[in-house]
């Protein structure tokens, strides 16, 4: 006799979080029917074997990345669980207006640091807190990128909290990576699911390389202007990213030892010569791009790169300097940012945040250190944090330590339950905590394609959903029903 | 294209083909060694001394065993010519020029990596008969190169590809002639005795060049055998043929015309060939075809060498232009 593992969302928890397939009430969620009865007629087993199918293709599709703080020749892959993240086609418009909006003061206020810092004087941000940043590059005053946009591709992380509610809690304005992931997750899971993307009406992400090969165009005065992605090289663990879009682009995948400045003009190293770039899109920091500017002992840059970029000879995507506006103490004002150059107010709420720098905050983190998540502010990729409800005292006692030694480094915010959505484990289906981060393109218009990265914490508890600490993905659909 | 990819491009090539060869080797001999007599001592070790990398293979193995010598050219990490590390090398290559291949190379390369990483981690050497592990890489490695040739403009990438192919292709079937050099007759009376027969027609399977050279000469003797290999113009793993058809891609990728020269590579390959379009097998005979073999493979280096100083040095390209650029000429 054969048994067929039903699927049974009965034993299914929900306790406390908001869970982006079930109501509170246990009942499915409208825009969930559709998937949920595919997954109950389906049953676990063609489940388990539609994931391990899935597994092999991201082999052989060679979406490998490798881990920093792992043995170097370690080869991970970002694991997608195949239950897609669903979002309601109204629910995406919030986010949509709302990354928008947030961009386009973003934007101006960097622009504004590097002249003449009306909102400094204004003293709408302390002046130090900004001007100490780490991010912020004195190099870049008086700078006029092309249509004065500075961050040209975003990032943003957002979350959804126990109360339904959107929030951003992080903007990824240097290099944010992950959305090669948003295109081939999607390319795979419409192998997964034909049937449902027949049925559903899920927005299409695939012209987002398209998109972006304009907005680069777009910047360049040149007629056909000749495009580089430049990557520190295959050993960077974004490296298939980089890859990837160069492929989907049509554009040169350079590393800074193909380049070189000359008439401060920069020119890439081919079989017939020197041929010159128009428009680099740069996956390498700030600091890194040119050693005769920033760091010098970078061997990842171009010395001279960034002088012919303030002559106006090549365009550099992002800008540099943007980071000023990532700079997590700066977060904690993006509401009075808007404020202050939009005059309205914040359509995607900010997550609560406590500044070190200042001492009532300070205070206030010190005593509850266990129950706040701190982040170093110049930190990213889940590295220099610590969440208080799940660490130990002597972790929590380091970073006592390191709040006193050096204030302007750190920012607390609270815990917040992210959203979950179900995932496949071992032997069931489990809630696990997700964030969203959809992608930004600002050239001479925003355009934001309708689906994103859903990254998840596999590990049951947790909330840290960064790929260099288990996190993994999920396809994002957003869907009109 | 960039010099950097150019030259990942060229490597990636070699390496396949290097791994496609090795194959061939070892499920050749492993043949051979089946058709002995059971008194008769099998033959191994000849096979790591026309690679070049007996020392290497000394500091590892106290004997030349059979078991040894497959570990030691198909699966050790340390031997930087086995097939797995040939084909590790092909892939970090061909990583670091993604968008110059398409999506179908990209994943054969990927699945011949996982074939070998299984090999490697399942230990094939201590099977009964690995020869269906040979047979997979050298097929996998054929539908990689067919791939390429129906996915891939026929560009500057392609002809990277071709040079990198054919120049490993007419060391390594140089080599291959070379095994008989060292694979020992018990007596040198045997000369055109069964055994000297098999091993020579063992040599012709090895190349897939068996039933080519039979339609063509019929008898099996050395120097027929040699003269196939070495100066066919239509056989496509000959020497001479890989060389015409290196020196073709090449001409293409410079748009020099047929008998002239724009760079030391040309000139080199030009040489070479024309070289071997006037040889003369008896000649070669006489002066000792070990001998005229060791030379040839190192005139193959050199030209690699000469194909890297005129395409892949950054530093050479950059001083060339540099001083285009004093002279007030522009791209």
């Amino acid at each position: 006799m054969s048994v067929t593992l039903k699927m049974d969302f009965g034993s299914y928890e929900i306790k406390g979080f908001h869970d982006e397939m079930m109501g509170d009430d246990g009942m499915v969620r409208s825009h969930y029917k559709l998937f949920q009865d595919r997954l109950k007629k389906m049953g676990m087993k063609k489940l388990t074997m539609l994931q391990h199918e899935t597994d092999r293709a991201q082999l052989t599709l060679g979406m490998t990345f490798n881990v920093y703080s792992d043995n170097q020749g370690v080869e991970r892959i970002l694991h997608l669980d195949i239950i897609p993240r669903i979002i309601p086609g109204k629910d995406w418009d919030i986010i949509d207006k709302g990354l928008k909006q947030r961009i386009i003061a973003l934007n101006m206020f960097i622009h504004d640091i590097y002249h003449e810092k009306k909102i400094l004087k204004d003293k709408v941000i302390p002046k130090e807190l900004v001007l100490s940043s780490t991010a912020f590059l004195k190099q870049c005053e008086g700078l006029n990128p092309p249509e004065d946009v500075w961050c040209h591709i975003t990032g943003s992380d957002v979350i959804r909290g126990e109360d339904g509610q959107f929030y951003v809690l992080e903007d990824n304005l240097r290099c944010p990576s992950g959305v090669s992931y948003m295109l081939e997750n999607r390319e795979i899971l419409k192998r997964t699911f034909p049937e449902l993307f027949e049925k559903l009406n899920v927005r299409p992400v695939y012209n987002y390389s398209h998109n972006l090969r304009d907005m680069l165009e777009s910047l360049s005065s040149v007629s056909n202007p000749s495009i580089a992605v430049l990557t520190p090289g295959i050993y960077n663990s974004a490296y298939f990213e980089h890859s990837y879009l160069a492929q989907q682009m049509g554009a040169e995948l350079v590393e800074g030892r193909d380049l070189i400045v000359q008439d401060e003009k920069v020119f890439m190293i081919t079989t017939k010569g020197l041929k010159q770039i128009d428009v680099i899109y740069r996956r390498v920091d700030d600091d890194f791009i040119d050693p005769l500017v920033f760091k010098k002992d970078s061997l990842l840059g171009t010395p001279g790169l960034f002088n012919a970029y303030k002559k106006g000879n090549v365009v550099l995507v992002n800008a540099p300097g943007t980071g000023v506006a990532d700079d997590k103490a700066v977060y904690a004002y993006i509401p009075r940012i808007i404020k202050y150059y939009l005059g309205e107010e914040a359509l995607l709420p900010n997550v609560q945040t406590y500044i070190c720098a200042e001492q009532d905050d300070r205070n206030y983190v010190l005593e509850h250190i266990d129950q706040l998540v701190v982040k170093q502010t110049d930190a990213s990729g889940g590295y220099g944090m610590l969440v208080g409800p799940k660490s130990t005292r002597e972790q929590q006692q380091e970073f006592v330590q390191l709040i006193k030694k050096n204030p302007r480094n750190y920012i607390a915010q609270p815990m917040i339950n992210l959203s979950r959505v179900p995932t496949i484990t071992e032997s069931t289906i489990e809630g696990r905590h997700v964030d969203l981060r959809p992608y930004i393109l600002y050239g001479k218009e925003l355009k934001i394609v309708p689906g994103a990265l859903t990254r998840v914490a596999l590990n049951k508890g947790s909330i840290v959903v960064n790929s260099s600490q288990g996190g993994g993905s999920k396809d994002t659909w957003v869907v009109d029903y | 294209m960039l010099s950097r990819v150019a030259d990942s491009v060229y490597w990636m090539s070699r390496y396949i083909e290097r791994a496609e060869n090795y194959a061939r080797f070892l499920d050749v001999n492993f043949n051979l060694s089946l058709e002995l007599h059971p008194n008769a001592k099998e033959q191994w070790k000849p096979l790591v001394v026309v690679t070049g990398d007996s020392e290497l293979f000394e500091a590892y193995y106290k004997s030349g065993a059979k078991k040894n010598v497959i570990r030691f050219l198909a699966f050790d990490e340390r031997n930087p010519n086995s097939i797995y590390s040939c084909i590790v090398n092909a892939r970090e290559n061909g990583r670091a020029i993604r968008p110059e291949i398409t999506k179908e190379v990209w994943e054969q390369i990927n699945s011949l990596y996982y074939l070998v990483k299984e090999g490697q981690d399942k230990k094939y050497w201590e099977k009964k008969d690995p020869r269906k592990f040979f047979d997979r890489v050298k097929k996998g490695c054929q539908l990689l190169y067919g791939i390429l040739d129906s996915t891939i403009s026929k560009t500057e990438g392609w002809h990277f590809v071709k040079i990198g192919q054919l120049i490993e292709r007419a060391d390594k079937t140089s080599r291959i002639l070379d095994v008989k050099y060292h694979l020992l007759l018990p007596d040198p009376e045997m000369v055109g005795s069964a055994l000297d027969l098999i091993q020579w027609s063992t040599l012709l399977k090895s190349v897939s060049a068996y039933d080519m050279y039979r339609r063509k000469y019929g008898k099996l003797t050395p120097w027929s055998i040699s003269e196939f290999l070495i100066f066919d113009k239509n056989f496509p793993r000959s020497i001479l043929s890989c060389l015409l058809g290196a020196e073709q891609s090449l001409k293409s990728i410079t748009r020099s015309d047929q008998g002239s020269f724009s760079n030391s590579a040309e000139k080199k390959i030009g040489l070479l060939r024309s070289q071997l379009e006037y040889a003369d097998i008896n000649d070669i005979f006489g002066s000792g075809l070990h001998e005229y073999l060791d030379d040839l493979q190192l005139k193959l280096n050199q030209l690699s060498t000469s194909i890297f100083e005129t395409f892949f040095s950054t530093k050479n390209i950059v001083n060339l232009s540099s001083k285009t650029f004093q002279n007030g000429k522009t791209q």
